[in-house]
């Protein structure tokens, strides 16, 4: 065969490359399709896993502050006393124990059964006739964030009982300024609307990474990639068809996570549904991608396994957005949320679920997920070429 | 579209490549390697493991660079046009990857696929291709569930769904049963034959390289020979002579004996009697070989092998290793005629899959015993649990008097095991393994120092004392693991399949050693699928399939398979023959349907 | 006995040279821990110090002015827009620029001068309510301030209810020192699990589990001489975040060292015992890294470490009984900021005992059974 130089060619010898490879590409498809069907592990790790994770983690976790067990030491018996503790057990936050002495009360938030002390003084009505009653609190701080959300609705009941004094005519002013708070998106005051679409990132991300280090991996250590590798196939084609298939399991363990938010845990999907689906694509491509770079890369599954590991789990869950904010972190940690794509997603998702389709959001934010898709596909293709070393 | 006769269709000048591995230091796989392949003809690549046989055929392939010198394959240079010899060639590695959850039909079509061959030209080519693998009635078997020899045929017809320029196969028969090897290159010779492909292929097996057109020798990335089979035997002409040994030794102990001797090249046991190839054209006439401590000799001259021609170069080239005899430091008590190993109807199974089935043997002490068979026959499998590391199914199992089932712990401080591959700690010195295990077998204080510094001078490590055992040339690791084995003074030593893949020269210094044990009271007890090394034992056992075929003195099963055809047979052809009566019988056919 | 225990110190002396003689081993063992120590305790807090919020002041009046003073001057909030329109509000919301919007009505220091009492108007963006309930709890505070001196300034009867806040054990109720108590679990549990569980596949991998088969090593030794080196290993991990804690963040620690390493000690041998049953099932390292995987994310995030275990439903609650973190969490959060003594944390240690006796066994059982 002379190996002609001429490097223009017709329009079908073009036509037939493009065929042969198509065929080529649905070989492998077909190929992983028929692996993925006879060896479900792949199966159980691209569908069974996530819903078990999201089903497990949405009972699981929640930083709702209800139910609190709250002690409250009534040491006045007045009328005024009586009404203020009545105040504090409407309130549907707290489920409280009244003791007659601080001791008992102390003994009831060591032993771990309150969260909290409120005292009542024993001269409480003789200072509120004089104009000035002062109760106190006393949190366990072992749980701060909880503690400090107490706080704020033991203030919100007092004030309640205050402002019902003074409208009752008892000349008792609650402050000059009072605060009224409005929580947009999150009427119910539930903190699975915004756990749930964090765990489903989390989840997603930890799940595309395994799964195709585990594949890649599988492959460099049977052997079969050295003798794929001299046939016609280009290693692009060996990508797509490796990534199809995974892409669509790991889509169809995706939509099961998001049908879990909506109808397990009620979470409203304010947003449309083709903006969350096109959103989740990007995101499970970059998954995929991460996996893909760091096992063809290292080709040593147990330092691929090591390395998805550190750069998706421990940092989706600490440093993505969704349980802890990202603005109180300071600046050098900031930097490192910038380059981790699960931030990105959380933000997509916390806005398409509660908020709607906020352009103003979804499209920077889709816009640097479409960008980290496309430099890790370039890696994944740089990084297995079809060398052996 | 195949070139002409007797271009070159795969061209080398000076070509180089190493490689650096962690924490081990560079080997260099090639170093200036020039050679020609011809086209219409089936050329072998030889050498032992580490020779660079399968570094030169990925560079060939597309799939490694070389560092330095060029390779052009159908006159495009591999570094450069890598994927257009790959459009061009078919190449098949040592471990073909073929997908396990996939049928074999389903393997075939892939590749069909991948090399773009139409339904029509499919149509044409399987049948012929079905017929010469005989995988025909195992089309929709799953690729997984195939016996060793099968898989590296499924391998086979991957890689010819079509026809290509040409064939590359790596190592396609190492530790395939000598029926299928036999039957693969019956494969392979057809197709040079019938159809004028080009096949480079790289083996291990010396005797192999016989029966091919050309042979290019490589030993540690250097070319040792190019040429026609019979002008590399030719170096060691008029040099090799068949001997008896004297009455009152054995033919293993004066063959040890002999290589010891400055003038001899090689001496190998070879059918009951000694091969001697000599350094210089002697006519034994003169009687070089006589001598006071030799006795005298009968010897007839013998027509040169391969192997004698390789042994004559490598001898020429390399340092050769005058191995030490191991001395033992406190001498075994000698038990001439106990059992030292007893089997009774040893059974091992896998679910539903029986590994080893009902296995009689017996070793007596001082007895030097091989277990002989192809991969999966069992002889791992046996292996391991005669060391304690796996239990038996059923059956009795007694080695060095304790019954192995019953009280392991017991057995093991009498015996000694080196595995295959190198399995002790890489990153610990040679110090620090050895005083590991010596703890590890109660030796405490004195005694313990005592052991390391026998275990070092024997086996001549002082030198690499203190070098991580991960960076130590290849020789050294398999004598610190031979060491370590030795350090609690056992009865009985075990060494799975110590010789695969080893350099000659490397393999005859480890028997010297056994046998060296051998002959001071250590059972030693040695698997390999090298069917001449048999000779070096006092009894064997042929396994295929999970059973035993034959046993028995190597002279007595040779002699039981002689047919007025074959009057004198190798151990290979004893083996075939033992195995294709075996089968005959239905029993193997049986097992055959087990195993597969 | 005296061979028994002579083994098991030659293996764990053993692992541990194999370990350290690799730098790349060494490096591994301790800079992660600490490493992401400083980051997520840096990371892991539910406190706000840097909240964006817009302001639509329809009053623009001095008193108005002054309560924005107050929000401002809290070093927490950052006005990032003055608006002028309630429409705009939806749209800072919306795109995330500002957490809060404060609405001041037009008739504010009329109805403040009158008696009547003004209302400030609280927008906050609950797609995160945890985040959205703590800004608003920080404006509360800055209102009450305000409110106080307002009175003071104008010689007004005070508020006749005023609630004084104390918390104990963590004064400032910050956050993070909930937090890093539990890291120091929480970190350690990764690596020695992860490690444990991989070590044995990566012998039986490379073979050298076979060669350790074949001497007089009982399967229970080979575990002890596995387990001891990765229990020094975490406790010095432990140890790393330990002193990130104290010396970095100075969280005072006010319980007793021996109280929490005796804890640390069982967490330990609970963390190894699971380790070792993982690593006699799985038969490659890459199976071993999987499992240990599965097992670490419920534990982690069902560990009381980032959400109250008390949220939990039932069904839930018994299965973090299983979860050695969890009591690892509990017992270096209550010896830490609590300095209670050991006789409070028995509650802990048995379970982690009863974990690590189970674990062990069965490993010790897989071990002997299964040996392929």
């Amino acid at each position: 065969m002379n190996a002609s130089a001429d490097t223009r060619l017709t329009k079908t010898a073009r036509l037939a490359r493009l065929r042969a490879k198509a065929a080529r590409v649905r070989a492998l498809i077909v190929k992983e399709t028929r692996q993925i069907v006879r060896d479900p592990s792949s199966v159980a790790i691209g569908i069974i896993l996530p819903v078990i994770l999201i089903l497990l983690f949405g009972f699981g976790l929640s930083l709702d502050v209800k139910n609190v067990p709250l002690a409250v030491d009534l040491e006045d018996s007045s009328f005024e006393a009586g009404e203020l503790l009545a105040s504090l057990q409407l309130s549907p936050y707290f489920h409280t124990r009244v003791t007659r002495s601080m001791p008992a009360a102390q003994e009831l938030m060591l032993t771990g059964r309150a969260d909290g002390i409120v005292r009542i003084p024993g001269d409480f009505a003789r200072q509120v006739h004089a104009g000035n009653a002062a109760i106190e609190l006393v949190m366990h701080g072992g749980d701060a964030n909880r503690a400090r959300i107490i706080q704020g609705y033991v203030a919100g009941a007092v004030g309640a009982w205050a402002a019902r004094q003074a409208a009752e005519g008892r000349a008792m002013t609650a402050g000059p300024v009072s605060v009224q708070t409005r929580l947009w998106f999150n009427d119910a005051n539930d903190s699975h609307y915004f756990l749930v679409p964090g765990l489903i990132v989390l989840v997603m991300t930890l799940i595309g990474g395994l799964l195709t280090a585990m594949v890649m991996a599988r492959e460099w250590e049977r052997g079969t990639l050295e003798s794929l590798f001299v046939t016609p196939v280009r290693s692009d084609e060996i990508l797509l068809g490796k990534t199809v298939p995974y892409f669509l399991l790991g889509m169809i363990g995706l939509v099961l996570c998001v049908l879990s938010a909506k109808f397990l845990f009620h979470v409203p999907l304010r947003g449309t549904l083709p903006v969350l689906l096109a959103a989740s694509t990007l995101y499970v491509l970059v998954a995929l991608g991460i996996g893909l770079v760091i096992s063809s890369a290292v080709k040593n599954q147990l330092v691929a396994s090591q390395l998805v590991m550190l750069v998706t789990f421990m940092p989706a869950f600490m440093l993505s957005g969704f349980l802890f904010d990202l603005r109180s972190m300071p600046m050098a940690i900031r930097l490192i949320t910038f380059g981790l794509p699960a931030r990105y997603y959380v933000a997509l998702l916390q806005t398409v679920f509660l908020a709607g389709d906020v352009w103003r959001v979804i499209i920077p934010n889709a816009a640097v997920l479409g960008v980290m898709a496309a430099l890790l596909a370039l890696g994944s293709r740089a990084a297995s070429r079809k060398r052996l070393l | 579209m195949n070139a002409p006769a007797g271009e070159p269709i795969l061209l080398t000048h000076e070509l180089c490549r190493q490689f650096v591995r962690g924490d081990e230091p560079p080997v260099k796989a090639l170093d200036g390697i020039s050679i020609q392949v011809r086209s219409r003809a089936l050329t072998a690549l030889v050498g032992p493991d580490g020779a660079g046989k399968t570094t030169l055929l990925r560079i060939a392939a597309g799939l490694l660079l070389p560092d330095s010198g060029q390779m052009h394959v159908l006159g495009l240079d591999a570094a450069k046009e890598p994927q257009r010899i790959q459009d061009r060639i078919s190449y098949m590695p040592q471990r073909f990857g073929l997908y396990e959850d996939l049928t074999v039909s389903e393997n075939v079509d892939l590749y069909a696929d991948l090399h773009g061959v139409t339904p029509a030209q499919r149509a044409q080519r399987y049948p012929r291709l079905m017929e010469m693998t005989a995988l025909e009635p195992f089309r929709d078997r799953l690729a997984g569930r195939l016996s060793g020899g099968m898989k590296q045929k499924l391998g086979l017809a991957c890689t010819l769904v079509r026809s290509p320029e040409l064939l590359l196969l790596d190592e396609p028969t190492v530790g395939v049963d000598p029926l299928s090897r036999k039957e693969l290159w019956a494969i392979v010779r057809t197709l040079v034959d019938e159809q004028g492909l080009t096949v480079l292929l790289s083996t291990s097996y010396l005797d192999e390289a016989e029966h091919c057109g050309q042979v290019i020798v490589l030993h540690h990335g250097r070319v040792l020979a190019q040429g026609e089979p019979a002008g590399i035997s030719a170096a060691a002409a008029d040099r090799v002579y068949l001997a008896s040994p004297p009455t009152n030794r054995s033919a293993r102990a004066w063959q040890a004996q002999l290589l010891d001797e400055p003038g001899v090249v090689d001496a190998v046991p070879d059918g009951g009697r000694v091969r001697i190839v000599l350094s210089e054209k002697a006519e034994l006439a003169h009687d070089p070989l006589q001598g006071p401590a030799l006795g005298s000799v009968s010897a007839t001259p013998a027509a040169p092998r391969f192997e004698d021609g390789f042994m004559v170069l490598l001898r020429r080239q390399a340092e050769h290793e005058r191995a030490a005899k191991i001395a033992l430091q406190h001498p075994l008590e000698t038990h001439a005629g106990e059992t030292a190993v007893h089997v009774r109807d040893l059974v091992r199974r896998f679910g539903a899959f029986t590994a080893v089935n009902h296995v009689n043997f017996e070793v007596k002490r001082g007895g030097l015993f091989g277990l002989l068979g192809p991969n999966g026959a069992g002889k791992t499998t046996t292996f391991r649990m005669l060391c304690g590391l796996l239990p038996a199914s059923g059956g009795e199992l007694r080695v060095a008097g304790a019954d192995v089932r019953q009280s392991r712990a017991e057995a093991r401080a009498r015996l000694g095991y080196v595995a295959q591959k190198f399995s002790l700690y890489g990153p610990l010195s040679v110090v620090e393994n050895l005083e590991f295990f010596a703890s590890a077998y109660g030796l405490r204080g004195a005694q313990k120092r005592e052991r390391v510094q026998w275990a070092m001078s024997q086996f001549e490590l002082e030198a690499h004392a203190r070098e991580p055992s991960i960076q130590l040339p290849g020789g050294y690791k398999q004598r610190l693991a031979m060491a370590a084995a030795l350090l609690h003074e056992p009865e009985i030593l075990f060494l799975d399949e110590p010789t695969s893949g080893a350099d000659p020269l490397a393999r005859r210094a480890f028997w010297r050693r056994i046998t060296a044990l051998a002959e001071q009271g250590v059972t030693v007890i040695v698997t390999t699928h090298f069917m001449q090394e048999a000779e070096y034992c006092d009894r064997i056992a042929i396994m295929d399939a999970g059973q035993i075929l034959a046993q028995g003195a190597p002279g007595d099963i040779r002699r039981a398979a002689a047919t007025t055809d074959q009057p004198e047979p190798t151990m290979e052809d004893a083996f075939i023959r033992v195995v294709e009566q075996a089968r005959a019988r239905g029993t193997g056919a049986q097992q055959a349907g087990a195993a597969a | 006995m005296l061979d028994a225990l002579l083994r098991i110190i030659a293996l764990t002396r053993k692992e541990l040279l194999a370990v350290l003689k690799d730098r790349r081993a060494r490096m591994s063992l301790l800079v992660p821990p600490i490493v992401q120590g400083l980051v997520f305790g840096y990371a892991a807090t539910y406190d706000l110090n840097h909240v964006p919020y817009a302001v639509l002041d329809q009053s623009r009046s001095a008193a108005s002015r002054q309560l924005l003073a107050a929000l401002d001057g809290s070093g927490v909030f950052e006005r990032i827009a003055d608006i002028q329109r309630t429409d705009d509000i939806r749209d800072l919301i919306d795109s995330r620029k500002a957490l809060l919007v404060v609405q001041i009505a037009q008739d504010f220091e009329r109805r403040l001068a009158s008696g009547q009492g003004a209302t400030l108007q609280v927008i906050a963006d609950g797609r995160n309510s945890n985040t959205a309930a703590t800004a608003s709890g920080y404006v509360n505070s800055a209102v009450a301030a305000f409110n106080a001196r307002w009175q003071l300034d104008h010689a007004l009867p005070g508020p006749v209810v005023h609630i004084t806040n104390r918390a104990w054990f963590n004064p400032n109720l910050e956050t993070r020192w909930n937090m890093l108590p539990g890291m120091i679990g929480t970190l350690t549990l990764i690596q020695t699990m992860m490690l444990t569980a991989m070590s044995v596949a990566r012998e039986r991998e490379q073979g050298t589990f076979d060669q350790l088969l074949v001497t007089p090593f009982r399967p229970y030794e080979i575990m002890a001489g596995k387990a001891l080196p990765s229990m020094l290993v975490g406790l010095v991990q432990a140890t790393g975040v330990l002193l990130v804690a104290q010396l970095w963040f100075r969280i005072p620690f006010e319980g007793s060292l021996f109280t929490l390493y005796t804890g640390l000690l069982f967490f330990l041998l609970a963390a190894v015992g699971m380790g070792l049953l993982l690593s006699s099932i799985a038969a490659t390292m890459q199976q071993a890294m999987l499992y240990s995987l599965l097992l670490i994310m419920p534990f982690s995030l069902l560990s009381g470490l980032t959400t109250p275990l008390s949220n939990m439903p039932g069904i839930l609650q018994y299965f973090t009984a299983l979860n050695p973190l969890r009591y690892a969490i509990d017992i270096a959060r209550r010896v830490y900021l609590e300095g209670v003594g050991l006789s409070v944390v028995t509650g802990d240690l048995w379970p982690l005992a009863l974990i690590a006796a189970v674990t062990l066994t069965a490993a010790s059982w897989m071990f002997t059974n299964r040996m392929q």
